[in-house]
């Protein structure tokens, strides 16, 4: 627990001293709501269908970017290297950069959803803690793909493009469980109707959650 | 610490052992078939030009690269299968493994810390002020000069007091002030701690070697006391041993004990 501490620690002090991962994501997530906003400028009934797929296509393109810069920080001066000197199991590595990103992803979407909620003038207070539940689940998935393809991706010259394609396939059941459970909770059905989606989501995490740490070891070798 | 720590018989406990170690990328063959042996407490320099392969035995010695075949040995137990051996070893590369958003205290409290050192954050104020850089310890790392990471590099490769040093041509990028506090750290570490070093310059590897190797096109071409005497004596014997256009000389070939 130390280590993977230690390392979620090191992630967000670099972070909030650069601010460069959190400033691209939430720039970039704000930028595609205004655009999603102004392209379909949904009616209220259109937009309890529109508001999830426009979050979730937005999470999951700022989730490919920042998941990708927070390899390539450790990168410089082969840092990645450096961490697998240290007598720790190397995957706590992978859990330690997973949480950080996960922290980052929330942060952004802290300030997304509240956006897209205005633009599209829905209100999501009435379901408001089952949709952060949805979005949590969500998130923890997007997170656990994304956080190992970046790093299968980092020592390869095309990581910018090799990430989307590797994750975005892989990604899919997440957005579309996500955007389904979504649009059933804001449409006000009834649990029964929403919880495959989120059981979905769910196993996504414990499937890839335990993929990526059984295998992260194997993904550092050289 | 709870490595099973063999004895050789002559007193010394054999710190790092290879065993006929290929490496081989692609097509090339970076290491064939080396067979190395450094007793505890022993300094060992590698000399070899460029490409010779210094850089991936030193790689493999410290776990970051796997042999394609040979194995390895550490303390008697081998380190890709126990990664608490990982604690043994202190690495210097050509690369700094500092982060440049993170001060130097907190670079080596970092380190400190992944190393389970008790103190970490004393530990790091004592070795700042050994390598000259105790009134930098709360600046980035990313306003340092390239003499001041590399001595960083050092102070934090001795965080955990390991036994073990590898020294991956640790003379870069200081100049001749950084330089002389190196080689005075380094022999005040000598016989308490094993180390290889692999440089190119012969008078600072002759400065605190037990032994030397020469590795030539992944060949162990040459280990032995023979060329320590003097720095001419260890030029000749490099230089027969690369050999004009950078062939081995046969008689130079350590026999393989396979």
């Amino acid at each position: 627990m130390t280590a993977i501490r230690l390392l979620v620690w090191k992630d967000l002090v670099l972070e909030l001293r650069t601010k460069e991962i959190l400033t691209a994501m939430a720039v970039f997530s704000m930028l595609v709501a205004v655009v999603f906003g102004f392209a379909f400028s949904p009616s209220p009934d259109d937009a309890v269908r529109l508001l999830p797929g426009m979050l979730w296509v937005t999470l999951v393109f700022a989730a490919t970017m920042g998941l990708s810069r927070s390899f390539v920080l450790e990168r410089e001066q082969e840092c990645l290297e450096g961490l697998r000197l240290f007598p720790i199991d190397r995957s706590a590595i992978y859990i330690g950069k997973a949480l950080a990103n996960l922290v980052f992803l929330f942060a952004v979407e802290v300030l997304l959803l509240p956006a897209l909620a205005a633009i599209s003038g829905v209100s999501l207070l009435p379901r408001l803690f089952p949709l952060l539940a949805v979005l949590v689940l969500g998130t923890i998935g997007l997170v656990a793909v994304g956080t190992l393809f970046s790093a299968m991706s980092v020592h390869t010259r095309i990581r910018e493009v090799l990430l989307p394609v590797l994750m975005l396939p892989l990604a899919a059941p997440v957005l579309i469980s996500g955007t389904k459970a979504m649009q059933g909770l804001l449409a006000g059905r009834l649990w029964a109707d929403v919880l495959p989606g989120i059981r979905i989501l769910g196993a996504f995490d414990v499937i890839f959650g335990v993929i990526g740490y059984l295998v992260f070891e194997y993904v550092l070798e050289e | 610490m709870e490595a099973n720590i063999p004895n050789t018989g002559s007193g010394r406990v054999r710190a790092i052992e290879t065993d006929r170690v290929v490496k081989t990328f692609g097509p090339v063959r970076a290491l064939r078939g080396v067979n190395l042996a450094v007793e505890s407490g022993e300094s060992l320099v590698i000399f070899g030009p460029n490409g010779a392969g210094k850089t991936t035995l030193l790689k493999i010695i410290a776990t970051l690269s796997r042999p394609t075949s040979g194995t390895l040995r550490v303390f008697g137990s081998d380190p890709f299968a126990d990664g608490r051996l990982r604690r043994t070893l202190g690495v210097v590369s050509h690369h700094s493994y500092l982060y440049g958003g993170l001060t130097a205290v907190e670079n080596l409290v970092f380190a400190g810390r992944l190393y389970g050192v008790p103190d970490a954050r004393a530990r790091a104020d004592a070795l700042l002020a050994t390598v000259g850089l105790a009134g930098r310890g709360h600046d980035l790392v990313r306003t340092f000069s390239r003499g001041m990471t590399q001595r960083l590099t050092i102070a934090r490769a001795l965080m955990h007091d390991p036994p073990i040093l590898l020294l991956d041509e640790p003379y870069t990028g200081l100049d001749r002030h950084a330089a002389g506090m190196l080689t005075a750290l380094l022999e005040r570490l000598r016989g308490f701690r094993t180390v290889v070093m692999t440089t190119h310059s012969i008078e600072q590897g002759l400065a605190l070697a037990d032994r030397m190797a020469i590795l030539v096109n992944g060949i162990l071409a040459y280990q032995g006391t023979d060329g320590l005497h003097s720095a001419q004596a260890a030029e000749r014997l490099y230089l027969d041993c690369v050999g004009g256009n950078g062939s081995i000389p046969r008689e130079a070939q350590v026999p393989d004990t396979a």
